[in-house]
């Protein structure tokens, strides 16, 4: 199996602000707004080398939403900056209404993003925030899975025309992806080939993937990993081409089953090629305190799990 | 410079594109509408500075902004009337394929809509990201909008009053249609909502009060008092008086007409208060 090297733990939120800071200095009508959490969102360097760019907005998302969206109006690229359980349920109806709808150009970007969130508890760490998001008709949603990434895919999106979720986290995770390795918005990356079963991961889910194909391996099951960091417009395409090849699919993210990742692949299977399937995803529950190793396995959502779900779908073949 | 009398015949055929918009799709919102029309006839053809055509960024003239978006037919009727689309697509109001729906929206390409309205209290955010973005841009224009006293029951309002304030976004004037009615009755009996006037002040806006607001002298001479007062550290609020449903008498002073068209009848009766002036569409 292909070996990949962890580069040095990290957080996907430092991808965003070395991201964010690099854009301050290559696109000038690159601009951020924050309702008070500069530091949780690593935006310090872009607003240190672009004070006059940055808008703190204060404890109030609705208006951050708006003013985003107006700022839109005039040529600038918004970047907005709060958890992702502000940046979502909090605002839908803005988002909806003067984002979405109204198809503006605005990167919406959240930080603490599921139960690693850790020890604030369920009332921070949401759940549902993909499936909100991708619901919206022309939103681009992107969920990250490391410090690479992360910072690649912020990047990436300031020359994206439209509306663009892009979702991360606090813990430092390992830090894996090529340092150059270009994001390119609705594309699979191919992590490991393999014959026996698909997983298809998203977020933090996506180096404990590896883990668990490690492990299948030395079981004797040949897994092909693949990470879809875009979750709207799915690549429909990676996908079912890797399950005519196992026969089957496990799909894992950080996020409730309803909503999530894998309902989506689901909803693409059942239409053209339909496959079995195990979800690695909460189970349509709220999350809790806790460190975020102990919540990653007490909700099944680490290597552990992945294995499990493996073993389950490869007898449903 | 159009002549006032010019102004009044404007206002009187937007009254009757209005009246005959609503009714005939039996649907829409002409109490608003109707109690606005001078504000928004004198705002597009005399307040504001605009270039010729549209272009979403509206780079070096003043926009606009409609927060109240159930008052879309007197927007879509001066709008049309200011060439921004021809007039005869009023007659598509409402109806399936139109670009005119029920609220304003960018998503069907209207000229003149920057940001879809409807769902209240979004506009003044959205307004204030693009005056902010004017000062990036080192545009000297101003921004408008206008919003329901109703409206203002919506708290992002006040994130946005806050927000104005305490960032001295002082290109903005936003006007209150401050006629004391919303869909259940009267604001005062819904949710009084104290005095505007002071609220805005201890949020720290410069307040014009156009008492007149149904009057386009008054209006006029508040516009552009509350014009001179831009560029001065604060953002400007226009308490703009008004009387929902004016222009026909048995429209006025009631909420009862916030969002019902007239049957064959009562049009012909409002049709007759407010006789052809420009040429009906
Ligand atoms: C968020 C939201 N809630 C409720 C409504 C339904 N609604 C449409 S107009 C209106 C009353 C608005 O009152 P006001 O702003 O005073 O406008 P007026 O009736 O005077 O035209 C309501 C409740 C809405 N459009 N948006
Ligand atoms: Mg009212």
């Amino acid at each position: 199996m292909k070996k990949y090297i962890d580069q040095g733990k990290n957080d996907t939120r430092s991808g965003f602000g070395a991201g964010l800071a690099e854009l301050g200095r290559t696109n000038p009508n690159v601009v951020a707004l924050c309702a008070d959490l500069v530091g949780s969102l690593k935006m310090e360097k872009f607003i240190e080398e672009n004070p006059e760019r940055f808008f703190q907005i204060g404890i109030a998302e609705a208006n951050m939403m708006g003013i985003a969206a107006g700022l839109t109006i005039g040529g600038k690229i918004p970047f907005t900056g709060t958890f992702a359980n502000f940046s979502t349920g909090r605002v839908y109806d803005q988002i909806r209404q003067s984002i979405a709808y109204s198809n503006k150009h605005v990167k919406i970007c959240a930080s603490h993003a599921g139960v690693t969130l850790g020890e604030d508890g369920a009332t921070h760490q949401i759940l549902e925030d993909l499936g909100l998001m991708k619901m919206l008709p022309g939103m681009t949603v992107i969920n990250t899975c490391d410090y690479n990434q992360t910072k690649a895919a912020t990047i990436a999106i300031a020359a994206y025309q439209g509306p663009v979720y892009l979702r991360f986290g606090r813990p430092k995770v390992a830090n894996f992806t090529p340092v150059d390795q270009k994001f390119e918005i609705g594309k699979a990356v191919m992590l490991n080939e393999g014959t026996d079963v698909t997983i298809v991961a998203t977020g933090h889910l996506v180096w404990e993937a590896l883990i668990a194909a490690e492990t299948l391996e030395k079981q004797g099951i040949s897994a092909e990993v693949i990470n879809i960091h875009t979750i709207k417009p799915l690549d429909g395409e990676a996908v079912l081409k890797s399950v005519k090849k196992t026969g089957c699919i496990v799909t894992a993210e950080e996020h409730n089953y309803l909503g999530g990742l894998g309902e989506s692949i689901s909803g693409l299977l059942a239409t053209t090629q339909p496959t079995p399937q195990e979800f690695v995803a909460t189970k349509d529950t709220f999350g809790e305190s806790g460190t975020p190793e102990q919540l990653m396995d007490k909700y099944g959502l680490n290597n552990k799990a992945i294995v499990n779900a493996v073993v389950n779908v490869l007898k449903r073949k | 410079m159009p002549k006032l009398q010019e102004l009044q015949d404007l206002t009187v055929q937007v009254r009757r594109d209005i009246l005959r918009m609503v009714h005939k799709v039996n649907s829409g919102h002409p109490g608003g509408s109707l109690g606005c029309t001078e504000f928004i006839v004198a705002l597009y053809n005399e307040i504001m500075e605009l270039k010729d055509g549209f272009d979403m960024d509206g780079a070096g003239e003043d926009l606009f902004f409609l927060s109240n978006g159930h008052i879309s037919p007197v927007f879509y009727s001066v709008l049309a009337r200011k060439g921004y689309f021809p007039v005869d697509e009023l007659n598509t109001f409402r109806l399936i394929n139109s670009r005119l729906q029920g609220h304003p929206t960018t998503h069907e390409g209207l000229p003149g809509v920057r940001i879809a309205s409807g769902s209240l209290g979004q506009g003044m955010s959205v307004a204030l990201g693009a005056a902010q973005a004017k000062k990036l841009n080192k545009d000297s224009k101003l921004v408008y909008t206008l919003h329901g006293d109703g409206e203002l029951q919506e708290g992002q309002n006040w994130e946005a009053i806050m927000y104005a304030a305490g960032k001295k976004v002082d290109n903005i004037v936003a006007t209150i249609d401050y006629n004391g009615q919303q869909i259940d009755g009267a604001t005062k009996d819904v949710l009084p909502m104290g005095d505007l006037k002071k609220k805005f002040e201890a949020f720290g806006w410069d307040v014009v009060d156009i008492k007149e607001g149904n009057d386009l002298e008054a209006i006029l001479k508040g516009m552009k008092e509350a014009k001179s007062r831009t560029g001065k550290g604060k953002p400007v609020c226009v308490l703009l008086h008004t009387i929902m449903g004016h222009g026909v008498d048995f429209m006025m002073y009631t909420h009862a007409w916030h969002g019902k068209a007239p049957n064959d009848e009562q049009l012909a009766t409002a049709l007759e208060q407010n006789p052809e002036t420009l040429g009906d569409y």
